[in-house]
């Protein structure tokens, strides 16, 4: 019986990447997932929609109002608007500020939630108890007022509309850090009394390199997925916010903003073209960002090989 | 005479729990020579591991807590230096290798990273003279394909794998004294010898002292030149191998040579010490062995024998000694 040669090729493709490692193990189960594919193409669909299809729009985006109100035709597939603007370059205009916001915002939630979350659990006692005690309190304020709050301060204070997005998500990332905070303080903790960190405490290094060299990749996986979950949450915050009017201001468009501008009896009722195509975009992207958050955390989990 | 690499003086490590103080070093002295093998005997919770651990200072406290006597390694009082200071020891001028190598290793770096680490924090070499470095160690503790063991990751290593890169790893710094808690505790036996040897073998081409904590007689037998014997946070007997081998004399000792199986001799069950290891908490001051000795006396129960050596240096805490040596 003729038997397949052993693995010794397959051994040596594999030791060109350095070994099966976590990440190697992980983008397989990753791309075995039919949702989490799904996902990724709804989302680069979307990425692309909105920072490259502005350029193959014939309009421009300024208001016409001759053409008002018109439903959507061959010159403007998704109709106009009360000022007579185009609704799908509207649409991707928009697209380019929810999707920033929403990752700019998880950058700067993910930046404090770690570090606050790995110093509280690697050294713990009275370090432990101040940043916990914050971010107890920052949870137990409810999000939607504060961020109320805050857009009417921002008004008050006239902040130019240009500038005012990088608050929304300044003020967005600082509000929903808690959430990472907590789960990478749980995992460190129990890192760190693992062996291995023992190990390096025998080998005589430092504080702050056996936190970001050792115990950090180790909470990586954990971070991805809080990462991709909240820019979900974060583009749905934008777009309440913008809803309730507090969020970016007029003209600059963003997908909530849209929605409460049709935000009208008439509007809702014969002008369907205006608040459908943003709600989509909302539902789509949130929707392929929460199936790649799923993949990724089932990719991470090494209990499920293969 | 070699020098003295390390001295233990009346080391007392406590820990201070809700019940009550926990003792686990109690008063401890012995010394390590230079290029010497220092066996550290004793049953599971003696305090061998926190003797150890005390030298490293890597005492969790609280609970924990060294609060007493002195550790000179190398000249320098251990217990009064800075972490920075101490820093610079660890790894460096100490190494320490594990009982357990399938948890010492960080699953998620590989075996490269974790090597080259030491050697470029303490020996300030270039990625580049770290790596070719690490390939040199790797090489020395016997594991073939090193280029392609330092891309690699923990898990794709054997139990015997691991603990010789853990082995790499504490000696890449060229370390005055290794030690080595219970490094074969959790290895089967072939790769148990295959670690004694390399244990053995790099001691000699690196001139260190090694100081191997075990309860496994056998090892001792094989590996040690000089054997403390502990019990109940206490030395209560030290000799050179041979001698302590010939000439057991606390009859702690005897009974744990006694209970060691005999190749050649079917017996049907082993010997064991009869009784139990003394609730560790607030113990007074007497044997801690006189409830389970069977030459128990009188002044067992009531006074702390004195740790006393003979003429051949021999020394040993148990008053069937004293008189003798008195006399």
């Amino acid at each position: 019986m003729e038997r397949p040669t052993p693995t010794l090729d397959y051994r040596r493709k594999n030791k060109k990447r350095g070994g099966t490692s976590l990440w190697q193990d992980a983008f397989r189960r990753f791309i075995k997932n039919k949702y989490a594919i799904l996902g990724l193409v709804i989302l680069t669909f979307m990425i692309l929609f909105a920072f490259i299809g502005p350029y193959f729009s014939p309009h421009q985006d300024v208001p016409d109002v001759t053409k008002a109100n018109q439903p959507p035709s061959k010159e403007h597939w998704l109709g106009t608007d009360n000022l007579g603007r185009d609704v799908l370059l509207r649409l991707m205009l928009a697209g380019r500020i929810s999707l920033t916001v929403g990752i700019a915002a998880t950058l700067i939630l993910l930046l404090i939630g770690v570090s606050l979350g790995a110093i509280s659990g690697y050294y713990g006692g009275w370090v432990d108890v101040i940043i916990m005690r914050i971010a107890d309190i920052i949870y137990a304020m409810p999000g939607l007022p504060i961020l109320i709050v805050m857009g009417a301060i921002m008004s008050d204070l006239k902040i130019p509309p240009a500038h005012r997005i990088y608050y929304v998500m300044f003020i967005l990332g600082i509000i929903s850090w808690v959430g990472v905070a907590r789960l990478v303080r749980s995992q460190i903790l129990s890192l760190k009394e693992q062996e291995f960190m023992l190990a390096t405490e025998v080998l005589g290094l430092r504080d702050s390199k056996k936190i970001i060299k050792h115990l950090f990749p180790n909470v990586l996986p954990t971070v991805i997925v809080a990462g991709t979950l909240g820019v979900a949450s974060s583009i749905i915050s934008e777009s309440a916010l913008s809803f309730l009017g507090l969020g970016v201001v007029p003209p600059t468009p963003s997908w909530g903003y849209m929605l409460s501008a049709a935000n009208n009896m008439i509007d809702f009722a014969k002008r369907p073209w205006l608040w459908i195509p943003p709600g989509v975009a909302i539902m789509l992207t949130v929707l392929a960002i929460n199936f790649v958050g799923d993949a990724l955390r089932d990719a991470f989990d090494p209990r499920q090989k293969i | 005479m070699a020098r003295n690499i390390v001295e233990f003086r009346n080391l007392k490590t406590y820990f201070y729990t809700e019940e009550g103080v926990v003792k686990a070093v109690n008063d401890v002295s012995f010394s390590i020579r230079e290029g010497e093998t220092v066996c550290v005997v004793g049953e599971s919770g003696c305090g061998k591991s926190v003797t150890a651990l005390s030298l490293m200072r890597l005492i969790q406290s609280p609970p924990g807590k060294i609060v007493g006597g002195e550790i000179i390694f190398d000249g320098r009082d251990i217990l009064k230096l800075s972490d920075a200071e101490m820093r610079r020891i660890r790894g460096n001028e100490i190494g320490m290798i594990f009982q357990e190598p399938m948890t010492s290793l960080n699953p998620v770096l590989t075996i490269g990273d974790q090597l080259m680490e030491p050697l470029m924090l303490h020996k300030h070499m270039t990625k580049k003279e770290a790596w070719n470095k690490a390939i040199e160690l790797i090489k020395q503790v016997g594991i073939p394909r090193a280029e392609q063991i330092m891309t690699s990751y923990p898990h794709e290593l054997s139990g015997g794998m691991r603990q010789r890169i853990m082995i790499a790893m504490a000696i890449s710094c060229d370390p005055k004294l290794l030690i080595a808690d219970e490094p074969t505790t959790a290895l089967d036996v072939t790769i148990q010898a295959q670690i004694l040897d390399l244990l053995r073998r790099l001691k000699e081409e690196k001139k260190m002292a090694l100081m191997l904590i075990t309860h496994d007689l056998g090892i001792v037998a094989e590996m040690a030149d000089y054997v403390v014997v502990m019990y109940a946070g206490k030395v209560i007997e030290e000799a050179p191998v041979r001698e302590l081998f010939k000439n057991p004399k606390h009859p702690y000792t005897r009974g744990l040579l006694k209970a060691k199986p005999v190749i050649g001799r079917r017996q049907e069950r082993l010997y064991t010490i009869p009784g139990q290891v003394p609730n560790p908490i607030d113990l007074g001051d007497f044997c801690y062995f006189s409830d389970r000795c069977e030459y128990t006396m009188d002044v067992c129960r009531k006074k702390m024998p004195p740790f006393v050596a003979d003429e051949n240096g021999h020394k040993v805490a148990c008053w069937l000694y004293e008189g003798e040596w008195k006399k």
